[in-house]
């Protein structure tokens, strides 16, 4: 017998598969969430010991642009969602609708982000030797926005890993190769999407809301 | 009695959208009150219960079996952990 012929087939395989799958995404997903909690907690050790800087560095960020920014990936999950129980229902060009509008709202996330850092720059807000701002309070407002750059930077960069694992799935769909039978990779690739997502919540209040 | 197979229930998912943004107009609403130290608290507790709806919802944990469940709530674990011993450690050295 063929090492590789699978013993247990049919609906139950089909079933273990999609467990094991979901399985690892979610140690995966847990990996993350320690990588970026170790960030956040630096945050909060920050912030209690310079409670006057962070509410000074919170008044340097786009109030208006951070909320459009959240109401643009809470709507790129719900099309997410939307596409994996479309595929599930065998509704394919519903499937490649959400996907489509899927990409283009994190696109436009990270357009909307590029430009709010393009103003910090022109603003003298990068902390470095150019950096311009805060008077006395330069120090520890430095460690505000560099927590600023480097945590919504790592999310910037799972956005970009996110919208080129949609693009895949668009690819899939448009060469009909995905199936309620084969949905397991829009499944896999929503659970990062969405936990994505989940980062950028509490980024929100962290840095858009702490100088109102 | 009820089938065990019933499906639970399952909320469109435009409602769940539609409580996604009500809870950012919430927070984003909140920031527009006078300075005070409970907004931080309310800030975090609305981005709490967005993530629990993504999280029960979208990535449908709400039908996952337990051992995924228990994955996904070690995440959590750990990162108490961390943040917990973390402040220990800088509580117990005094401030900078």
């Amino acid at each position: 017998m063929n090492p590789a012929t699978p013993i247990v087939t049919g609906d139950a395989a089909a079933e273990a598969r999609a467990t094991t799958n979901q399985l690892g995404m979610w140690v995966f997903l847990t990996t993350e969430i320690l990588l970026f909690g170790g960030m956040f907690v630096v945050y909060s050790l920050y912030r209690g010991v310079y409670p006057a800087a962070f509410r000074q560095g919170g008044q340097t960020m786009d109030f208006w642009l951070g909320t459009l920014n959240t109401a643009v990936l809470l709507t790129s999950s719900l099309f997410m969602a939307v596409a994996d129980r479309a595929v599930r229902a065998n509704r394919r060009r519903q499937v490649t609708a959400c996907l489509l509008v899927t990409i283009l709202l994190g696109l436009a996330f990270l357009g909307i982000k590029s430009y709010e850092y393009h103003a910090k720059y022109a603003a003298h807000l990068v902390p470095g030797s150019r950096f311009r701002a805060g008077g006395g309070r330069a120090p520890q407002l430095q460690i505000f926005l560099f927590l600023y750059f480097a945590m919504t930077g790592l999310h910037a960069v799972h956005m970009i890993g996110g919208v080129a694992a949609v693009s895949w799935l668009l690819a899939l769909n448009v060469r009909g190769r995905l199936s309620p039978a084969r949905a397991e990779p829009v499944t896999m690739v929503g659970l990062y999407w969405h936990f994505v997502d989940c980062i950028w919540v509490f980024l929100y209040p962290l840095f858009y809301l702490v100088g109102r | 009695m009820r089938s065990r197979s019933a499906r639970p229930f399952s909320p469109p998912l435009s409602l769940v959208f539609g409580a996604l943004l009500t809870l950012l107009a919430l927070s984003a609403a909140s920031s527009f009150l006078p300075p005070a130290g409970w907004k931080t608290i309310a800030g975090l507790a609305i981005a709490a219960v967005k993530t629990g709806l993504i999280a029960l919802f979208f990535m449908r944990l709400k039908w996952q079996r337990g051992l995924i469940r228990v994955v996904a709530a070690a995440g959590i674990f750990w990162l108490a952990l961390l943040a917990t011993l973390l402040s220990a450690d800088y509580f117990m050295r005094g401030r900078w």
